[in-house]
């Protein structure tokens, strides 16, 4: 029951969206999306409910979190071959480091917890 | 009309991309010596999206990643089963998700009750429920189980509106409490976790900043893709190696700060968080939902109330007291570690709830073969 399944609205009667989930078409309650949706539109389905409607320029901000995610490991990397033997303790220094490069990507989340 | 757009699921399954963020992986891996890594998530849909997707024959051998009480289905306890199977006994017709219908009670499932002739239909959704309550004349219960994403849908079906004959066997359950739970276990070497991306779209990331406060493991919040997960356990990997306990966001596109908050006004205005037992893991302060007393009349509990009493009484099966879902669930042990697991217990015919379920540890090993390396078996040499 916990999959969640992303699809795009074809149309909306009240609220109740007509979906497509890659071929498979669906009606969806819209009572608890957490913002206005549209025709176009993509969603998170759970259980017959959207409860997330999915921005696509939210899509290309976890592609590119990816990337940041990619270069931080291989950076890092690098960093520890050079400083390797010249600090004892590197999880101090890989720690603002990661800070300075996925810490706060502004508008991005990821590290949002951090204080 | 417009050219449809790229699907975004596509783009979550690149595999260069996946190799890359593998080595990443395993670089940040590398970085540490002595025993691996052990991380948690607490997902059904994580575990059968790593074991689909192979993706624990690729990561590195320093890495341990293990389910904890992922899976609602397995997490059930004993007397819901048996409050549902005596309401379908007593004659009701009783509706709920799939999975539910073979979890064992205390001797009898849902569908032994159902092969006796008791009337038990499976629905994709409360809404599907609703409609049978509305075609049929005698009650209909609605036995609802799941976290707190399948509970804004039955909260939002109450909040719509139900007939007279619809009442709910509430056997909801929520994440958050249970985490602290399996963090504090004696024996836990969990250094992180990777917290499920469905669960954290309705209350959001903000949710994990008291458990990270408390127990000082970080956090990610990760999606269902096999690019989801490996971002989201290699940011976990690199706040390890780094010393920081914080909560990561690695599902922006679902998941923010606060999260859906027209769906947790809906959740909390139909339910109470209670503490009640998780099968196999303990007693869960808050870690229960049921239906706040305004909604009383819809209770089933209190429609029916159920003479449990004396299924409680009977004794469980010889293989029962040999089966450790509750360790698996813990993590603590895997199902490489259990004698019944693939012999004596298989999906056909399964001593335990873990078994049961598709999001269950054990039918997914089963189904995926997922024993592939000896520290799989987490109670073994390393």
């Amino acid at each position: 029951m916990c999959l969640g399944v992303p699809g795009r609205i074809l149309s909306i009667e009240g609220l109740v969206a007509e979906v497509d989930f890659w071929g498979v078409r669906k009606a969806i309650r819209l009572d608890i999306v957490d913002a206005p949706v549209a025709s176009g539109d993509y969603i998170l389905n759970h259980v017959g409910y959207a409860i997330r409607r999915i921005p696509l320029e939210e899509v290309a901000e976890t592609l590119a979190l990816y990337e940041a995610l990619i270069r931080l490991a291989e950076r890092d990397d690098l960093m520890a071959r050079d400083v390797r033997g010249e600090i004892a303790a590197g999880g101090s220094s890989a720690g603002s480091a990661l800070q300075a490069a996925g810490g706060e990507p502004g508008g991005g989340e990821i590290g949002g917890g951090d204080v | 009309m417009s050219e449809r757009p790229e699907l975004p699921r596509l783009e979550f399954r690149d595999p260069a991309r996946a190799r890359e963020l593998v080595e990443g992986l395993r670089l940040a891996v590398d970085r540490v010596e002595g025993p691996p890594i052990t991380l948690m998530h607490v997902c059904g849909s994580h575990e059968q999206a790593i074991a689909r997707y192979g993706l624990r024959s690729v990561l590195p051998r320093g890495l341990e990643v293990i389910m904890g009480p992922g899976c609602p289905v397995c997490i059930t306890d004993v007397p819901e089963v048996d409050e549902a199977v005596a309401i379908a006994r007593s004659g009701a017709r009783v509706a709920t998700y799939g999975d539910m219908l073979r979890v064992p009670g205390s001797r009898d499932s849902l569908a032994d009750a159902q092969a006796e002739g008791a009337q038990i239909d499976v629905v994709y959704g409360v809404d599907q429920a609703v409609e049978l309550a509305k075609s049929s004349s005698g009650e209909l219960v609605f036995f609802a189980s799941g976290f707190e994403t399948t509970a804004v849908a039955t909260a939002a079906a109450l909040l719509a509106g139900v007939p007279s004959n619809f009442s709910v066997l509430c056997a909801h359950k929520y994440i958050p409490p249970v985490m602290e739970i399996v963090a504090e276990m004696p024996g836990s070497r969990i250094q992180g976790f990777l917290a499920a991306g469905h669960a954290a779209t309705i209350t959001g990331w903000g949710v994990f900043e008291g458990f990270v406060r408390r127990q000082g493991l970080p956090v990610v919040v990760a999606g269902f893709e096999p690019l989801d997960i490996l971002a989201g356990l290699l940011r976990l990997v690199q706040r390890i190696v780094a010393g920081e306990a914080t909560v990561d966001n690695a599902f922006p596109r679902c998941v923010s700060k606060d999260g859906n908050l027209r769906a947790q006004r809906a959740l909390w205005q139909v339910f109470r968080r209670v503490g009640g037992c998780w099968r196999g893991i303990a007693h869960v302060p808050n870690g229960n939902l049921r239906l706040r007393d305004e909604w009383a009349a819809l209770d089933a509990r209190l429609r029916f109330r159920a003479e449990i009493a004396s299924m409680a009484r009977q004794a469980p099966s010889a293989l029962v007291s040999r089966c450790v879902c509750g360790e698996i669930m813990a993590g603590i042990a895997s199902p490489a570690d259990c004698s019944l697991f693939g012999r004596e217990c298989l999906p056909s015919d399964p001593v335990g709830a873990c078994m049961v379920s598709m999001e269950g540890t054990c039918r997914i090993w089963h189904r995926y073969g997922t024993r592939t390396r000896p520290s799989d078996r987490v109670g073994g040499p390393r």
